[in-house]
C-alpha cells in the first residue's frame, strides 16, 4: 500500500487548419472620419480570443494603436466569408485575411496622408501611436485623425481594405494517402509527474512542464490562457471523462454535470510553460495556432507516466482507478516497478 | 508560469514589432467580466416559441406508427413538426464541399438509427408546455437489431446501421472503405527490425461540454428574411446548411453570433439553427430551440471514440524502420465530419517522425450510437495517444530513454513526409530539449545539441530515391538491457534503413487531372 511517483513525456506536432475543401477566410476593414478603424469578420469568438488576436495584427499592420481599433464579428450581413472557428485555424487563416486587408488600408491612409503633406507615400511611415510622419523628420507630421477627416470630405477616399486568406483545396491521393494536408505545424513537448495509489487507484498528477512552439505568440496572455486550459482538458480526456464509461456499450450515460466526472480546482497541478516561436513562412507576423494541439500531450504523458510509476500500461481511455486497480491485479503489486529511465 | 524563450530561432524572427507579442487586455474582458456580453441566448423576444424534440428511445428500430394528436391538441401547443415538414430532409454537413452522400435526416422517416434520434418537434408557448406535449406522442417501434463495435460492425452479416452506407463504412474515392498511407515498404522493414511490436489502444467518447449548450433563435424579419442568433462555431457553415435544408436563398438568412459560450468542435454541427427557422417559418413567430443539459451530453455530438493498433519495427540503436497503422473512427450513425478526421489522421501518421517505411487503413465505421463530431484534435488527438504511448514502450523494449529515442526519430528540416511532402519549419527537437531543461529531464549531449534544422533532408528527402537504394542491413548491436549507444547525428549514408523494395510510383493526386467542376455557395466552384 503505497503511493508511487512516475514521470512520462509525449511530443507531438499539430496541424495548423484544414485544407480539405480549400481553407478560405475574408476580411473588410475601414477606418471611420475619426481614424478609427473596425475590422469585419464572420469568424467567431469562443472565448479564445479570436477578436483580441485579430485586433493586434490589423494595429500593428496599419501602425496605429490598438485600442483605434474594434473588432466586430460575427454578423453574417456585414462580415464577409470564414469557414469557422476550428483546426486551429482562426489565428493562421483569419490572421492572414485581417493582415491583407489592414494591408490595402494602409496603403490609402499612407496616399491621403501624403496629399496632405504634399510628399510622397513612399517616404512616410507610422509611428504607432496614431501619427503619420516623414521618415527622418518626425515634426513633419499628420495624425491619423487628421488624414481620415481629410480623405472623407476633402479628398473624397475610401480608408478601407479588403483581405482573403485562402489555402487551396489539396485532393487526397487514394492509393498513397499523398496530399498536402496543412501549411505548418505548431510542436510541442510535455513531461507529467504524477503520484499513483495502488490501493485506491487513483492518479494525482503533480505537475505538468511543457515546450511549445507556436510560430508566434501574438498575445501572450491568451496563448497561456490556451495552454493551461488545453492541458487541464487534456488530463481530464486522460483521467476522468466520458459519457460512455463502458464504451463500446451504451449503458450508463451521464446527464449532467452531476454524473459526468471532470477534475476540479483540487485536481489541478502546477504547470510550467515555455514558449518557443519559430515564425511559419505563411503566418501573420509568423503565427501558427495553440489551440487544440495543447490538449493532445498530456493523453500519453500521462499513461507513460502511469507506467513509469507502477509498471502497468492503460491502453484505454480513460484511466479510471477501476483500470489501474485491475491491471494492478493482474500484474501484481511491484515491490519495486520497472523504471523507464 | 509562462516563460518566452526568444533566444531559440531568433534568426528566423524580427522582434521589433509594437501591437503583436503584446499581453493586451481582450477587447471583450470588460463585458465578460461584469456578465453583459450578449450570447445568443441574450436575446429576448415578445411572443418567443420554444422547440422541443422528441428523441428515439431504441438504438435501432423501425417507426411502425406516430400519433400526435393528443399532443397537438395539447395546451400551448402551436405546431408539431414532422420529417415531412422539412423541405430537404436528407443532408451531410460535408456536402458544402461536396464530401459524402447526404446521409442524415432532420427528423427521422420510418428508421431511427441511435438513442436521441429526432423524430418530431412541438413548438409552444412555454418549454414546459412544449415538454409536456411531448408526453402525449405516441409512437409503436419495431426494435432492430443494433451494433455498437467498430470492428463488429465491419464483420460479413453485421446489422447495417445507415442506408446510404450500407456496408457501413464512409466510402473514399468512389471505391475504398477506407482511406490509404503508402509509404515504402512495411513488411520487408518489418522482417529486417529487431523488434517488432503491435499493440492495441482504445479512446473513449468525450463531450465537449460547454458552458452555454447549443441553440439558437430564428425570429421573422420584414421582407420574407430571418434573424438567426447562434451559438455556432462556423457561421456561414451554420448560414448554408440551413438555407439547404430549409431550400432558402442563403441571402434570405442573417444569422448573428460570434460570442460563444465554449465550442471545443460541439458547434460547427448546426444542429438547432435549420429547425428552429423551419418553426418560425411555420409559425411566424420567433422561436428557440436550446439542447438541454441532458440532450447536450448524450445526443448533442461526442468526440467520437477510436480504436487504433499500432506496429512499429525498431533497430536496436533506436531507429524506428516501419510503422503501420491501422484505425477505426466510430462515427456513430451518421457521417457529420469524421469522415474528413480520418483524412487529417492520415495526414498525421506516423506522427513527427522520420520513419522510412509506413503503412495505415484508417476507415470511417457506422454504428448505432450518436454521431460523433469535430473535437479539439480531431483526427489527431487519438493518434497521438496510441503512438506516443507506442513510443514508450518502443523505448522500453530497447532500452532507451523515451526523450532520447523521440529525439533520434524526430522529424527535421528537409525530411520526406509519409504524405509526401517535404517537413520545413520543424521544431519538435527544440521543444523536447527545452522540456527536459526545463524539468531535469537528463539528456546525453549529443541529444541536447541536436537541432531541426541540421542533418535532415539528404537521403531523409526522398520517396524513390531512398527506395533505390540497396544498402546492407544495418548493423544489429548487441545488449538490450543498458540504454544503447546511438547514433545521433544521423549522417547521410551510414544509418540509412534496411533494403526497401520500390514504393510504386507518386502519381499526381486523385482529382487534380480529372473532375467535374461544381459550384457551392461557400466555396465557390472547385473541382471534385
Amino acid at each position: 500500500m503505497a503511493r508511487h511517483r512516475g514521470r512520462g513525456v509525449a511530443t507531438i506536432n499539430y496541424p495548423i487548419g484544414m485544407n480539405l475543401g480549400g481553407d478560405p477566410s475574408q476580411a473588410l476593414v475601414h477606418s471611420n472620419p475619426t481614424g478609427k478603424f473596425t475590422v469585419a469578420l464572420s469568424s467567431i469568438d469562443l472565448g479564445q480570443g479570436m477578436k483580441s488576436v485579430t485586433r493586434q495584427i490589423c494595429a500593428e499592420t496599419l501602425g496605429i494603436p490598438v485600442e483605434d481599433v474594434y473588432v466586430d464579428t460575427a454578423d453574417s450581413d456585414t462580415g464577409p466569408h470564414c469557414m469557422g472557428s476550428f483546426a486551429s485555424r482562426g489565428t493562421h487563416r483569419v490572421g492572414n485575411a485581417v493582415m491583407a486587408a489592414a494591408r490595402e488600408a494602409r496603403a490609402v491612409m499612407m496616399e491621403a496622408a501624403a496629399e496632405e503633406l504634399e510628399v510622397d507615400p513612399g517616404d512616410l511611415e507610422t509611428d504607432g501611436r496614431g501619427s503619420i510622419h516623414v521618415k527622418g523628420a518626425p515634426h513633419r507630421a499628420i495624425s491619423v485623425r487628421d488624414v481620415a477627416i481629410a480623405a472623407q470630405f476633402r479628398q473624397g477616399k475610401t480608408i478601407s481594405g479588403r483581405g482573403i486568406f485562402l489555402v487551396p483545396l489539396s485532393d487526397v491521393n487514394p492509393e498513397t494517402g499523398e496530399m498536402s494536408p496543412a501549411t505548418c505545424y505548431a510542436h510541442a513537448c510535455q513531461i507529467v509527474d504524477l503520484e499513483v495509489d495502488d490501493e485506491t487507484g487513483e492518479v494525482t498528477v503533480l505537475k505538468m512542464t511543457s515546450a511549445y512552439e507556436l510560430g508566434r505568440a501574438i498575445n501572450p496572455k491568451l496563448v497561456e490562457q490556451q495552454l493551461v486550459g488545453g492541458s487541464w482538458m487534456g488530463m481530464s480526456h486522460a483521467l476522468f471523462e466520458t459519457p460512455e464509461p463502458y464504451y463500446p456499450d451504451t449503458r450508463e450515460g451521464p446527464r449532467d454535470f452531476n454524473e459526468y466526472l471532470m477534475p476540479g480546482p483540487g485536481d489541478i497541478c502546477p504547470h510550467d510553460i515555455v514558449v518557443l516561436e519559430r515564425p511559419a513562412p505563411d503566418g501573420p507576423f509568423g503565427a501558427k495556432g495553440p489551440g487544440e494541439m495543447c490538449a493532445n500531450p498530456s493523453l500519453p504523458a500521462i499513461a507513460n507516466a502511469i507506467y513509469d510509476a507502477v509498471g502497468v500500461r492503460i491502453d484505454e481511455l480513460p484511466i479510471t482507478p477501476e483500470k489501474v486497480l485491475r491491471a494492478l491485479k493482474v500484474r501484481g503489486r511491484p515491490e519495486a516497478p520497472p523504471r523507464v529511465r | 508560469m509562462l516563460e518566452m524563450r526568444k533566444d531559440i530561432f531568433a534568426d528566423e524572427r524580427a522582434d521589433n514589432l509594437k501591437e503583436v507579442g503584446q499581453p493586451t487586455q481582450r477587447q471583450d474582458m470588460l463585458g465578460h467580466v461584469t456578465g453583459t456580453s450578449a450570447y445568443y441566448d441574450d436575446h429576448r423576444f415578445a411572443n418567443l416559441l420554444h422547440l422541443k424534440i422528441l428523441r428515439s428511445p431504441h438504438a435501432h428500430a423501425r417507426i411502425r406508427s406516430i400519433d400526435d394528436a393528443a399532443a397537438s391538441r395539447a395546451p400551448g401547443v402551436k405546431r408539431i413538426i414532422r420529417a415531412a415538414d422539412v423541405p430537404v430532409n436528407l443532408n451531410t454537413l460535408l456536402s458544402l464541399i461536396q464530401f459524402g452522400k447526404d446521409d442524415e435526416p432532420s427528423l427521422a422517416t420510418d428508421v431511427v438509427r441511435y438513442k436521441g434520434e429526432p423524430i418530431l418537434g412541438v413548438v409552444a408557448t412555454s418549454e414546459r408546455a412544449a415538454r409536456e406535449a411531448l408526453e402525449l406522442v405516441r409512437i409503436s417501434y419495431d426494435p432492430l437489431p443494433a451494433v455498437f463495435d467498430v470492428e463488429e460492425a465491419l464483420k460479413p452479416g453485421a446489422v447495417s446501421v445507415n442506408p446510404v452506407y450500407p456496408k457501413n463504412t464512409f466510402e473514399y474515392h468512389g471505391k475504398y472503405d477506407h482511406q490509404k498511407l503508402r509509404f515504402g515498404a512495411v513488411e520487408q522493414a518489418f522482417a529486417q527490425a529487431d523488434f517488432v511490436s503491435e499493440e492495441r489502444y482504445q479512446m473513449s467518447p468525450i463531450e465537449h461540454a460547454p458552458t452555454e449548450t447549443n441553440g439558437s433563435i430564428a425570429v421573422p424579419d420584414t421582407n420574407g428574411r430571418f434573424t438567426v442568433y447562434t451559438s455556432t462555431q462556423a457561421l456561414f457553415f451554420s448560414l448554408d446548411t440551413s438555407a439547404k435544408i430549409n431550400a432558402m436563398p442563403s441571402n434570405q438568412l442573417h444569422f448573428i453570433g460570434g460570442t460563444v459560450g465554449g465550442g471545443f468542435g460541439g458547434k460547427v454541427d448546426t444542429l438547432t439553427e435549420p429547425l428552429a427557422i423551419l418553426a418560425a417559418r411555420l409559425t411566424g413567430a420567433p422561436v428557440r430551440y436550446r439542447l438541454s443539459r441532458h440532450e447536450e451530453m448524450q445526443f448533442g455530438s461526442p468526440r467520437g471514440a477510436e480504436r487504433i493498433y499500432v506496429k512499429d519495427g525498431v533497430m536496436r540503436d533506436g531507429r524506428i524502420v516501419a510503422r503501420q497503422v491501422r484505425a477505426y473512427f466510430d462515427a456513430g450513425a451518421y457521417t457529420r465530419l469524421s469522415s474528413y478526421a480520418v483524412v487529417k489522421c492520415v495526414a498525421h501518421i506516423p506522427g513527427p517522425y522520420t520513419i522510412p517505411n509506413v503503412h495505415a487503413d484508417v476507415f470511417c465505421v457506422f454504428t448505432n450510437r450518436t454521431p460523433a463530431t469535430a473535437m479539439r484534435g480531431f483526427g489527431v488527438t487519438a493518434l497521438d495517444f496510441a503512438l506516443e504511448c507506442q513510443m514508450d514502450k518502443d523505448a522500453v523494449a530497447i532500452g532507451m530513454d523515451p526523450l532520447e529515442f523521440r529525439l533520434l526519430n524526430a522529424y527535421r528540416d528537409g525530411d520526406m513526409k509519409a504524405h509526401r511532402r517535404e517537413a520545413k519549419n520543424c521544431a519538435l527537437i527544440e521543444c523536447a530539449q527545452v522540456a527536459a531543461e526545463k524539468a531535469n529531464w537528463p539528456l546525453r549531449d549529443e541529444f541536447r545539441k541536436m537541432s531541426s534544422k541540421k542533418d535532415g533532408g539528404a537521403e531523409r528527402a526522398g520517396v524513390a530515391d531512398r527506395t533505390r537504394m540497396s544498402t546492407p542491413a544495418a548493423p544489429v548491436r548487441t545488449g538490450t538491457s543498458a540504454p544503447q549507444r546511438v547514433t545521433y547525428e544521423r549522417p547521410a549514408g551510414s544509418t540509412s534503413p534496411p533494403p526497401i523494395q520500390s514504393t510504386p510510383p507518386a502519381t499526381p493526386p486523385a482529382g487534380s487531372t480529372h473532375g467535374v467542376r461544381r459550384f457551392s455557395s461557400v466555396f465557390g466552384t472547385r473541382r471534385r
